[in-house]
């Protein structure tokens, strides 16, 4: 029974799911605490504003950062030839971002602990960083991810980059960048505007009301580049192995500008999700406008959620093209591991992630209510 | 051919982010479990000192625990960024355990981490409680999935050489798990945590003993300290994982380098107390020897023989020969899939394919190599012996010396007079052991584990991304960098800490409103 369930191509397919829900729950949980740090120095101005805006996202962000470090894990484990090429390949783009990452849980915890206002400004600034430049970085992943990326294989399957920094930060994948960088701080906002108090959730539902616009606007331009062919596509041309090794070396890919069309044109109504993912943003943004904090939040994840998954449904089952060399791209079919690991993480996380859910949303439900200056003036050393 | 200055500088940023992340764990490990022990005599006995004393040292558990947090991050990715061809030829079973550490492990002690310090008055006193073992819980189960993960690299079990993806693939997940390797190096890592954990609240109320500070709550933490202390250097020595040093020829030669003991002796081996290992002449000059205690250390018995790297060259120049013969089987099967004789002699010899790939380092086709090259690929698996011979004995010596402070310690603790100040003293001065002790360790693990990344699969060499020298060394200056810098800021945090003492760690209680923190029952 279990082996007929969960025969190769089954696997492959969850885990290709599990990525996506991986990067949406990386997005829409420690997304709104990158986009808090990117909007700490506008909507919060005094001290006590910025300990405010802290706040809110002072007991969960640890807890949501594990998003991305399970990410990470889990690509190692089921997807460990995109592991080994993306991070390579994207070595110096991956050390901004954890140079990004590590001034974070300092920066969080140490602000408070000196009264200095230079220490302060500093940490708020560490916290800036610390939020916005992941979040731009993380697009211009996807901006590449979708054009191509130069790489072969060795016949022993060594992965060989054949890029450099620069080549990474082209115009159109610096433009993925600032989608993804204006859905981040739009969730930030959406958070800040339903958990923080007074004249911080006010700028924050006033940015946020003006980023959402430029997030549908700015995804729905990408569709258009995509339209135009401007944003690669690429197309397997030999008979897909769905159950074959996992071996990149045994097909043939082609570059084809309208490739990244195709699974919605074959499959019409999967254009519902991109449809949502410019719809959702709109919907924040009227959130915004007529403060309703609880709506604006749903529709702004719902809208990170759309806005990844269209990616991953333009791709499929291509995860990682190669423009120099589109034989060796990495695909749904043959870049993941064995039959027995994908089996064995599924049973994993199939045990522990709705216990993960489980004690989270407890523990979301002991913090709830607003943050306010009262809350941190009585919370001594407790709070940041 | 590989770039051996890369291959040194990839070498070089792992240690130096690897043993910079390990300043911090230790002491979450051990703290987690001391700051629950005293949350748990609050919560049983309702004295607010417990609770203060909770509260103080839970702040300094925090500021190091950030830190830790923020440099574990660096490690999760480092494989992929630095080491590529490892990451494609082990991810299949080296990743499993380090994505289950972050879902089962991770998630518990950083989500519950933050109700620990902003759940004092949303929470009653026994479900706070209950979230700071769920941390204490996390963060020693985070360690048994790394030292899964590392256990298999010094122990690969429950996995073979796929001839068809080129890499090594699960075979028996089970076997991975229980490695005993891996178990050995658990109990071992967590009960260096927990010295590292008990020495620091040791020292830091001896600190305020001595100033004639905060006298009621260090007392009482200097107790609990001597006591945990106690019990946590009997288990790391007692427990030391050379009993996981017997399994493989590498790790034999790991037991071997530890020990310079060049040639194979007679069962119970003695023991080189001390002595000047000379790699050159392979000898160690001027030894001081104990009989019996290798082999009472070594094997826990008086009549299994411990190898010598004499022997273990020999038998590593036969397994160079057999894996040639699954090398040439390979490159067959890469030309013709469906050659079913070279597929059968590849899946008869593919258990030393790893010896072949040591050649590497000499000649592209490891086929073509001379007789005098495969005797230097042998010798090469010969890790140098005076760096691992001497911090193996700073390691144990540094074990031996903060089990005497716990003891003498506990000792005077039950006692009616007071203490004597040197031991106060003492106890200060040893902050620095616990963490010398668990770097050494490492040391001797990791860099007893070279030529091999995977003990008897992978050489180090073949294994690093193909990245320019230039990207290593700007990365290397960056986080040498962030890290020096958040070094500084973390010490001086924690010093204004503990010169601040509990009154300022407990401020929050006391506006928070008592009721919510009524004692049990």
């Amino acid at each position: 029974m279990i082996e007929t369930l969960f025969d190769y191509t089954t696997l492959r397919l969850i885990w290709w799911v599990l990525l996506g829900v991986l990067l949406i729950g990386f997005a829409a949980s420690d997304g709104f605490d990158l986009g808090v740090g990117a909007l700490l120095p506008f909507v919060a101005r005094t001290d006590i504003e910025r300990r405010i805006a802290i706040n809110t996202v002072g007991p969960v962000w640890e807890g949501n950062q594990v998003w991305f470090i399970l990410g990470g894990g889990a690509i190692f484990a089921a997807w460990p030839a995109l592991y080994a090429l993306s991070f390579s390949g994207f070595d110096l783009a991956m050390f901004l971002v954890l140079f990004a990452l590590i001034l974070r849980p300092v920066g969080f915890k140490y602000r408070s602990k000196r009264e200095s206002f230079a220490w302060r400004r500093n940490w708020d600034w560490a916290l800036f960083v610390g939020g916005a430049v992941p979040a731009l970085i993380f697009g211009v992943a996807v901006g590449n991810a979708l054009q191509g990326v130069p790489f072969h294989f060795t016949d022993d399957l060594r992965p060989i980059y054949e890029g450099t920094l620069f080549g990474l930060l082209n115009p159109l994948a610096l433009y993925c960048g600032l989608v993804s960088l204006a859905m981040i701080v739009t969730h930030g906002a959406a958070w800040l505007a339903f958990k923080a108090d007074g004249a911080v959730a006010d700028r924050a539902a006033g940015y946020g009301a003006t980023t959402a616009l430029i997030t549908a606007v700015l995804f729905a331009g990408g569709g258009v580049l995509v339209w135009l062919g401007l944003l690669g596509g690429y197309q397997v041309t030999s008979t897909i192995a769905w159950s074959g090794p996992s071996n990149p070396l045994g097909k043939t890919v082609v570059a084809n500008s309208a490739a990244w069309l195709a699974n919605f044109h074959a499959t019409p109504w999967l254009a519902i999700v991109p449809v949502i993912g410019i719809v959702a943003p709109l919907v924040a943004m009227l959130g915004f406008r007529t403060r309703k904090a609880g709506l604006t939040f749903l529709a702004s994840k719902l809208g990170i959620a759309c806005i990844i998954a269209t990616v991953g449904l333009s791709m499929f089952p291509i995860i990682l093209p190669s423009y120099t060399h589109p034989n060796d791209s990495l695909t749904v079919f043959d870049a993941s591991s064995s039959q027995a690991t994908l089996r064995n993480m599924l049973i994993a996380t199939v045990i522990f992630l709705p216990i993960v859910l489980a004690y989270t949303a407890w523990v979301y439900k002991v913090l709830w209510g607003k943050v306010d200056a009262k809350a941190i003036e009585a919370g001594g050393s407790s709070v940041y | 051919m590989t770039n051996s200055l890369l291959v040194e500088l990839s070498r070089l940023q792992f240690a130096l982010t690897a043993m910079y992340h390990f300043l911090f764990v230790p002491l979450t490990l051990g703290l987690s479990v001391l700051v629950a022990m005293m949350e748990t005599v609050y919560v049983m006995t309702g004295r607010t000192i417990w609770r203060d004393m909770t509260k103080f040292w839970g702040l300094l558990f925090g500021i190091n625990f950030a830190l830790g947090v923020a440099t574990g991050i660096t490690m999760e990715f480092e494989f992929g960024m630095n080491w590529a061809y490892y990451s494609h030829y082990v991810g299949d079973i080296f990743g499993a355990p380090l994505a289950i550490e972050g879902l089962m492990a991770f998630f518990l002690e950083a989500t519950f981490i933050g109700l620990f310090f902003f759940g004092w008055d949303k929470l009653s006193s026994r479900a706070h409680l209950a979230v700071t073992w769920l941390v204490a819980l996390g963060s020693n189960l985070s360690a048994l999935w790394i030292l899964i993960a590392n256990g298999w690299m010094q122990n690969p079990v429950g996995a073979a050489f796929n001839p068809d993806t080129m890499r090594m693939e699960v075979t028996d997940f089970v076997a991975v798990l229980f490695n005993p390797t891996a178990q050995a190096k658990f109990v071992h890592t967590v009960s260096a945590g927990y010295v590292c954990g008990a020495a620091f609240v040791l020292g830091v109320s001896a600190f305020y003993i001595l100033r004639g500070r905060h006298i009621q709550m260090a007392k009482r933490s200097f107790v609990i300290a001597a006591a945990f202390g106690v019990a946590a250097a009997l288990s790391v020595i007692v427990l030391g994982d050379e009993s996981g040093y017997t399994i493989t020829d590498n790790q034999k030669m790991k037991l071997a380098a530890m020990e310079a003991m060049w040639h194979t002796e007679p069962a119970p081996a003695g023991f080189t107390a001390i002595g000047v290992p000379d790699m050159t002449a392979r000898t160690t000059r001027f030894a001081v020897n104990i009989p019996w205690v290798m082999g009472l250390i070594g094997t826990r018995s008086i009549d299994q023989q411990i190898p010598g790297i004499f022997e273990l060259v020999d038998s590593a120049q036969q397994r160079i020969k057999d894996g040639l013969v699954a090398y040439d089987a390979l490159e067959k099967l890469k030309k013709n899939r469906a050659d079913t004789a070279a597929r059968a002699t590849f899946e008869k010899t593919r258990g030393n394919l790893g010896y072949a790939l040591l050649l590497k380092r000499y000649i592209e086709d490891p086929r073509q190599a001379t007789p005098a090259q495969i005797h230097d690929a042998a010798w090469s698996t010969v890790p140098t012996v005076p760096y691992i011979f001497f911090t193996f004995r700073f390691m144990v010596l540094f074990g031996f010396i903060l089990l005497g402070i716990f003891l003498v310690s506990l000792w005077h603790t039950m006692r009616e007079a007071e203490a004597p100040r040197w031991l106060f003293r003492l106890a200060l001065w040893a902050l620095p052991l616990p963490w010398l002790a668990s770097e050494f360790g490492w040391f001797v693990a990791e860099f007893g584990r070279q030529p091999w990344i995977i003990d008897g699969v992978l050489p180090t060499f073949l294994a690093t991304s193909e990245l320019g020298v230039y990207n290593l060394v700007l990365t290397i200056i960056g986080f040498t960098a962030v890290y020096g810098v958040l070094a500084v800021i973390e010490v001086s945090l924690m010093l204004k800490a503990i010169k601040n003492g509990p009154e300022a760690a407990s401020g929050g209680f006391v506006a928070g409103g008592a009721g919510a923190l009524a004692p049990a029952e």
